[in-house]
């Protein structure tokens, strides 16, 4: 499904992925770890198609096609989400109508008519039972006055919504207790499929108990340096990053 | 001929069809004077050092329109907010057109200017407000004054409420080349009373229109007036708005301004606040392109003690466009504990738009809270990127963002037709449609 090769990315000429191989195929679960600065987040926007982020060289494949050409919105509409770390306040329309909006222009994209307001109306609510959500909730403001945990699921609830094919979940678990976590990944599970993807970037391996991936790999300094099973995150935990480091700079 | 001298000239025509033995009349006689002396202002001074009126000047304006002019309702209605009941004072080319209007003296006046100017029943309410806080020394408004004839006139008595909005328009048809208006407007909330007024000036063609308008609003103890200012007008038509408020004890005026289009706009927006314990809000949103361009030019004038003023002003501007936003705050020796805050939001979506935008206090009170703030931006990369990734395409979700940054501003629009309406034109202004009513 998602296929990278030998990717060299930054910033204005400032290298910050340094040949990065990838490969996840549908149904698979990888989780991308790694100290701060290690190019974690970096990865996830230059596949979404942050246009701050240039490609120096190497390529990203998505379905056996080059997305370089594509605009962030080209590649939502191809199937791929990200859901963020720091989900932007959008004061003055609703989380129905955010999501109304988001998905009649994918609609669109493809060449199709509106959704039908009842049948989008019935989409939503089932999509906010699957996380907990309640009706009040989505008439507010997206993300406005939100506590760290509702904007992570409501992320989720984008996710649910949207029905990615690959989904990136980029620090999901930060700012989260205990409580949201277990409703934010059993909504991830759920809708897990043997269609779909998906990555998830953490620093810390406790999402990996509720979220279990088929891989793990490890990134340092624009590289990833040591890919595994689950077992591989455990270890990390055990041992924090220094070893990797040391492992990486030998 | 000059536009100043053509005006001055043109007083003694007015004269001829107006009482001259009325005491009204020596006050525009006077008025006359003193803008024949100071004339329209110039860049030189401080007030309108980023607002030229010199090209306007250089229009051969028709000071009176030559014929009466008349327009089917189905011409304007969408100007109306018609989808709900309201009371209407419409003007065609500065003529009073009562086939359009829906005038009342049913426990309350809401009729015209013409009528309280000349009617013996009205002259003491006349004597009383007529000129008393409009500037006896601004050009514009002693210009004015000078030829003030036809406007609004409303009448709200103590503890009364009209039944419903009141909208005031202004139509000019094009059926002159290019036309001056000057409408002159009273408002009067007794004790108690409360009111809504929707304004508007509209240009029906790209003629070129200038309209010159004064309106004077007193609030007395506990009345609440609550006024929308639409501007969306033609790229030919401009507009310059000289309103004073004047304020008694615990009233609260709410003076909203939404500035979509127009050649050049400039809002003298004056609020005299005579009595403790008053509230003046005044929120404005800005959107505008093309070479538009925009000056609100705000006064609130704390006199007494225990009283608050608001400011909420947002800009978007686009394309060539210019803004200006002036807001100057005094705060008297004896008008302590007052609360005066002040925002001004920018947002610039073209390299070759401008604003210029200036806070100015003068606060000689010590023991107050003033806060003033005002910022220019780009529209946030990030939050673009989060719309985008969503599937939003770029210019949709450039519209949503900007939306979501004017959005404070409506939420305290409370006739929700009106709101909505509102919304409405700002979609139209971004260029987008959302899909669903913002």
């Amino acid at each position: 499904m998602l296929k990278i090769n030998n990717l060299h990315a930054g910033v204005e000429g400032n290298e910050i992925l340094k040949g990065i191989n990838l490969e996840v195929k549908a149904g698979e679960v990888h989780a991308i770890m790694g100290p701060n600065g290690s190019g974690k987040s970096t990865l996830s926007a230059v596949i979404t198609g942050k246009e701050e982020f240039e490609i120096a060289e190497g390529n990203i494949e998505f379905n056996n096609e080059d997305l370089a050409d594509d605009s962030p919105e080209e590649r939502a509409h191809k199937g791929i989400f990200l859901s963020f770390q720091y989900p932007v306040e959008i004061p003055g329309v609703s989380v129905t109508n955010f999501m109304k909006t988001a998905i009649n222009e994918s609609r669109k994209a493809k060449g199709l008519e509106d959704m039908p307001a009842n049948q989008m109306l019935k989409l939503i609510r089932e999509k906010a039972e699957l996380l907990a959500i309640d009706r009040k909730f989505l008439s507010r403001s997206l993300n406005q006055g939100f506590s760290g945990g509702e904007k992570k699921r409501n992320e989720i609830f984008q996710m649910a919504m949207l029905e990615p094919k690959l989904a990136i979940l980029d620090e999901t678990d930060s700012g989260l207790d205990i409580d949201a976590l277990r409703i934010v990944a059993n909504g991830v599970n759920k809708l897990k499929s043997k269609d779909n993807a998906i990555i998830v970037i953490t620093h810390y391996q406790r999402l990996l108990d509720y979220i279990v991936p088929d891989f793990v790999h490890v990134m340092h300094e624009g590289r990833i340096v040591k890919s595994g099973t689950k077992e591989l995150a455990l270890e990390l935990e055990e041992k924090g990053y220094d070893w990797i480091k040391q492992e990486a700079t030998v | 001929m000059d536009l100043k001298d053509k005006l001055v000239s043109s007083f003694m025509a007015f004269e001829n069809n107006v009482d001259v033995e009325h005491p009204v009349h020596d006050i525009r006689s006077e008025a006359i004077k003193n803008f024949e002396d100071k004339g329209f202002p110039t860049k030189k001074e401080e007030a309108w050092k980023y607002t030229s009126l010199n090209s306007l000047q250089k229009i051969d304006f028709s000071i009176f329109p030559k014929e009466v002019n008349a327009l089917e309702y189905k011409e304007v209605k969408r100007f109306f907010i018609h989808e709900i009941d309201t009371y209407k004072i419409v003007f065609i080319d500065g003529i009073y057109s009562s086939f359009l209007s829906e005038t009342t003296h049913d426990g309350v006046d809401i009729c015209l200017m013409s009528s309280a100017l000349t009617k013996p029943m009205y002259k003491q309410v006349i004597d009383v407000y007529f000129n008393k806080i409009a500037s006896k020394d601004d050009s514009l408004t002693t210009l004015n004054t000078a030829f003030s004839r036809e406007g609004a006139y409303i009448y709200i008595p103590k503890n009364k409420m009209p039944k419903k909005p009141i909208e005031i328009l202004h139509f000019s048809t094009g059926n002159e080349t290019s036309l001056m208006i000057q409408p002159r407007s009273l408002i009067i909330a007794e004790e108690n009373a409360e009111l809504q007024v929707i304004e508007r000036h509209q240009s029906l063609t790209t003629n070129e229109v200038l309209t010159n308008s004064v309106t004077e609003i007193f609030a007395a103890e506990n009345a609440i007036v609550d006024y929308y200012k639409v501007q969306n007008d033609s790229n030919n038509a401009s507009l310059i708005d000289n309103t004073y408020i004047n304020q008694k004890s615990k009233s609260v005026v709410k003076l909203h301004t939404f500035s979509f289009g127009g050649k050049l706009t400039r809002n003298n927006l004056n609020f005299y606040q005579n009595g403790e314990h008053i509230d003046s809000i005044m929120k404005g949103v800005t959107i505008i392109g093309d070479k538009q361009h925009v000056d609100h030019h705000t006064l609130v004038h704390h006199i007494e003690p225990n009283c608050e003023s608001h400011q909420d002003y947002k800009g978007i501007y686009g394309e060539n466009s210019t803004g200006v936003f002036n807001g100057k705050i005094i705060v008297d020796k004896i008008a302590q504990k007052t609360n005066a805050f002040q925002q001004n939001n920018n947002i610039l979506v073209s390299d070759k738009a401008t604003i210029n935008t200036k806070p100015q206090l003068e606060i000689f009170a010590d023991d107050v809270k003033c806060s003033h703030g005002c910022t220019i931006g780009q529209l946030d990369e990030d939050a673009l990127f989060y719309l985008q990734s969503r599937g939003i395409p770029k210019k949709e979700a450039r519209a949503l963002l900007m939306y979501a940054f004017a959005n404070n501003v409506l939420e305290s629009v409370r006739i929700p037709e009106l709101k909505s309406r509102i919304n409405k034109l700002i979609a139209k202004k971004l260029g987008v449609n959302l899909g669903f009513d913002l």
